[in-house]
């Protein structure tokens, strides 16, 4: 990764690539220490045109943890240089002043449009409902550690998977390792869209399942996704009261589960994994929130080119 | 049967898809012309049953792209001395530039300025499009 690149889409990154980066991550992991000044004198800028202060700290410590600096802006509004300014231009200037740049934007696409006119690399920090590559990236590098692999398991997502920009992410992602079998967990309202089911899961012949209840089917499990669904996304108060328990993970569920299951979770909960699960050895969220900020480390190293 | 006569040196757009030809018609500029133009809408076809027909009296500049993306089954003649000379069979175009406009109300393409509308194929037996930037889908049918 020498020449000037960007990550837009997770896809925009080949398999082999992904390796090469989680294996950094994976040394960073263990060897802290060793990279603390390899982005020394490099500034990133955080351009987060909607607040997220998770994915912003996430990234501003991972280039704080290189050695590097940062500057940016977290809301529009508090920046008057960007008012009214195109994309292409804060960009361009943006671009002058630091060595990459992480780009949130409540439009879709906004991301894109600004990698074809930035002087250095971008990073999508989130457009709209569209793409979240760093989380991801976040959530393979979570699997990779915990369960060792990518191939041969059984992932379930659980919760709101129709508008879970996350959740289609991952499936995709997912989707261009052997072996893996997806166990789709959701009320009939909020189900994976049928573009997921027809062009990634029908066209790579992955083998799926839909279902509504997560004590039918936690037992077959090796990673569970789990996600917030909310009462106003069902459309029927009997589908609710009848289905919403089922959408807690909790002990008592988790008593059927293998001994190896991975708990992942994007976070924020809400309330959809009772406080109890969290001393379950499990549990890997927070573990996941951590891996979040060493693939960054990571990713930040390699597109600067300084690893 | 309706008499039109035949053209000395231009072109004709065959094979349109009939209901398409009015607004081919209108965005190749035609209405406009100070020159001969027939636009001929359901003739009888032996390929599709019913097709449209532009004839123009005149060699204009054809944007390939645009015809291809309303309708790939078109064919264009270029004649000349009474006689076909060239003909073009159209196919979708990969890409498609400020043709059509993202309808995704989240889409950067919504609020940026000078931004260009830009689709690229993913689906060529379907023509289904997608936003290169948002990949809100688009197919001509709708
Ligand atoms: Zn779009």
């Amino acid at each position: 990764m020498t020449k000037l690149r960007h990550l837009i889409d997770p896809q925009d990154f080949t398999v082999e690539e992904l390796e090469e980066l989680f294996s950094l991550a994976d040394e960073i992991v263990k060897n802290e220490k060793k990279f603390k000044n390899v982005c020394d004198g490099k500034i990133l800028a955080t351009l987060f045109y909607e607040p997220s202060t998770r994915t912003r700290f996430s990234f501003e410590a991972a280039m704080l943890r290189l050695g590097g600096q940062v500057i940016g802006f977290s809301e529009p509004g508090s920046s008057s240089v960007m008012k009214g300014e195109s994309i292409p231009d804060t960009v361009r200037t943006v671009g002058s002043y630091v060595d990459i740049i992480a780009m949130r934007h409540p439009k879709e696409g906004a991301p894109r449009y600004a990698s074809y006119y930035s002087p250095v690399p971008l990073i999508n920090a989130g457009d709209g409902g569209h793409q979240h590559p760093t989380q991801t990236l976040t959530d393979l590098f979570t699997i990779r550690q915990t369960k060792g692999r990518f191939s041969n398991m059984t992932i379930g997502l659980c919760g709101d998977l129709k508008f879970g920009r996350t959740v289609h992410s991952l499936i995709k992602a997912m989707s261009r390792y052997e072996n893996i079998k997806f166990i789709l967990i959701s009320p009939d309202e909020l189900k994976v869209p049928d573009y997921i089911k027809t062009e990634i899961l029908d066209r790579n012949s992955i083998e799926y399942l839909e279902v509504e209840r997560l004590e039918e089917v936690i037992q077959e499990l090796d990673i569970l996704y789990m996600t917030r669904v909310q009462k106003e996304r069902f459309f029927n108060e009997a589908d609710y009261i009848r289905l919403k328990d089922s959408y807690i993970l909790d002990k008592e569920k988790l008593k059927l589960a293998k001994e190896d299951l991975a708990i992942l979770h994007p976070l924020p909960r809400v309330n959809e994994i009772s406080y109890e699960v969290d001393e379950d050895p499990r549990a890997k969220y927070f573990q996941q929130v951590k891996y979040g900020m060493y693939v960054r480390m990571a990713l930040i190293s390699k597109l600067l080119g300084v690893m | 049967m309706l008499y039109i006569d035949s053209i000395v040196r231009g072109i004709v757009i065959d094979h349109i898809k009939p209901g398409y030809g009015f607004s081919i018609f209108k965005y190749l500029g035609l209405d406009k012309a100070d020159f001969t133009v027939a636009l001929i809408m359901n003739a009888p076809s032996k390929k599709y049953g019913r097709k449209d027909l532009i004839k123009i009296e005149n060699n204009i500049d054809l944007d390939l792209t645009m015809l291809g993306f309303i309708d790939p089954n078109i064919t264009v003649n270029i004649i000349e001395d009474e006689k076909i000379v060239e003909k073009i069979n159209l196919s979708l175009p990969e890409k498609v530039e400020g043709i059509i406009k993202c309808k995704n109300p989240r889409c950067v393409t919504s609020t940026e300025r000078n931004i260009v509308h830009r689709f690229v194929l993913v689906d060529e037996e379907k023509g289904i499009y997608k936003c290169e930037y948002c990949d809100q889908i688009y197919s001509w049918e709708g």
